[in-house]
């Protein structure tokens, strides 16, 4: 059973859209970033609030970068980490256009992605937009404690991204090209730990990398960058390991997005987590890399831990999933 | 090697991650605990001198005394977002005083006050202090029938 997709008519990514929090723009991608905040709230009551305008922000952001009508977009891909997605489902309420609502946790980006060029692909739809997002303190109150408690993080933790991110892709236009995309498997290798994140979830990252390496006879060197989603720096150290023991050397090629959005700094640990993470680096940092020629090919693999409060609570253990799509600057 | 559940989990990965895994410094972690709850001690003692030394108060009425201001503290410091900040660098040294029992209560219901108040805000007020509240009426239960019986034997 192969798992990975090969299109034929593909999709190219013809306009993105990010915004993110202040402290996520005072990081190092902070300058790539499309809309900077500098209040986490957005000018909202709630947090929940802001994220959802956030997302409908980017989806808004997108549709014009794309210099498309907003009738021509034929479907909205969205998800977010908030219970029963509603940050995206909110957001997409503004909008009339179909909306996908999809959930794979913070893998949320590579999925939307994958099935858009499917949807492409196929010759079923024109213009699909993908989005997702999220926000520190919803978050926090979902997952963990409120914000004002004076609890310590432990030292694997990571720290939610505030932000969203959205993708155009379009069957006709001019940007790099989603040439494949695999699809992972639930993988679960028996952590318990909430906050150790990167451990739980670099197996999965595993899975898909080795299914796609193996099934089209591709190697790193194929690549310039195989990028994770959320790792964070202590998840990435692991994933180097295992595919070095699986026979695949990535050390020269490997990046995380959750490792490269904050500076380093005691207060965030491991780096950035969340579907927002992978959302804002991908398309803010990453692809002016693509336009400027910097990168031509590269592997991203956003990881998801698809746990729940209720589920850690039962002592369950964390499983998790990776969708990978290969994006390429292709004449 | 995908273990399907807790029961056939991979032990030699569990194993390996705890062997790399970042470990807390624990003598950090010691000393500042240590001298900010020894800090938060201080005052509490230095209010009680106070309060009795200046206000001629004794007894329980004292002790109360001494809790009520320590937990507006606690609570006017989580109110002004300043108690989180001590616990992110004290860690058990806020958390165990009264003040980190104050905070525990107020920060649950800032933060679900946007749910409204009585669904919100007072549902949700207890939901990290409330084990502390049963299990410390739990165990005064089973401490007093033991005091009750060591009384009565001797």
């Amino acid at each position: 059973m192969k798992r990975t997709l090969i299109f034929k008519n593909k999709p190219v990514i013809t306009a993105t859209s990010t915004i993110a929090g202040p402290k996520e723009s005072l990081g190092p991608i902070g300058k790539y970033i499309e809309t900077r905040l500098d209040n986490d709230k957005f000018n909202e009551k709630t947090f929940e609030k802001a994220e959802c305008k956030m997302l409908s922000y980017v989806i808004d952001g997108v549709i014009k970068n794309s210099n498309r009508k907003r009738e021509s977009v034929n479907a909205i891909l969205a998800g977010d980490l908030l219970n029963q997605i509603i940050s995206s489902s909110y957001a997409a309420r503004d909008f009339e256009i179909p909306y996908i609502g999809v959930y794979n946790a913070c893998s949320t980006m590579s999925e939307t992605l994958a099935i858009g060029s499917v949807l492409i692909d196929g010759g079923y739809m024109e213009n699909v937009v993908c989005a997702t997002g999220s926000h520190f303190a919803t978050a926090e109150r979902q997952y963990r404690y409120p914000l004002e408690l004076g609890s310590v993080r432990p030292p694997q933790s990571q720290w939610t991204v505030t932000g969203a991110g959205a993708t155009m892709l379009s069957k006709n236009g001019v940007g790099p090209k989603i040439t494949m995309a695999t699809f992972g498997r639930v993988v679960d290798f028996g952590i318990t730990d909430a906050n150790n994140m990167g451990a739980a979830m670099a197996p999965a990252a595993l899975d898909t990398l080795v299914a796609h390496f193996n099934e089209n006879n591709l190697s790193p060197k194929d690549y310039d960058l195989i990028i994770t989603g959320d790792l964070g720096v202590f998840g990435s150290k692991i994933l180097k390991d295992l595919a070095w023991e699986k026979g695949f050397d990535i050390f020269e090629k490997h990046i995380d997005c959750g490792a490269l959005i904050y500076e380093p700094h005691e207060e965030e640990f491991q780096g950035g987590s969340g579907a927002g993470c992978s959302a804002v680096v991908l398309n803010s940092y990453f692809m002016d890399k693509f336009k400027n020629k910097e990168i031509n090919k590269v592997f991203f693999l956003a990881t998801g831990a698809l746990l729940s409060t209720v589920s850690t609570q039962q002592g369950e253990s964390i499983p998790c999933i990776s969708h990978g799509v290969v994006i390429e600057n292709r004449g | 090697m995908t273990g399907k559940n807790k029961e056939n989990y991979n032990e030699n990965y569990i194993n390996y991650v705890k062997s790399i895994s970042v470990k807390t410094n624990e003598k950090r972690t010691l000393f500042r605990a240590f001298w900010v709850g020894g800090l938060i001690c201080v005052i509490g003692q230095s209010l009680r001198l106070l309060l009795e030394k200046v206000f001629f108060i004794t007894g329980d009425e004292l002790a109360g005394y001494v809790s009520m201001i320590l937990i507006f503290i606690g609570s006017f410091l989580t109110g002004l977002g300043v108690y989180d900040r001590i616990g992110k660098y004290a860690g058990g040294g806020s958390i165990v005083p009264i003040t980190g029992f104050a905070n525990s209560v107020v920060s649950p219901a800032m933060e679900f006050k946007s749910e409204g108040f009585i669904y919100g805000l007072a549902a949700k007020m207890f939901t990290i202090a409330g084990p502390i509240i049963v299990f410390g009426v739990a165990s005064s239960v089973v401490v007093g029938l033991v005091y009750y019986f060591i009384y009565w034997v001797f």
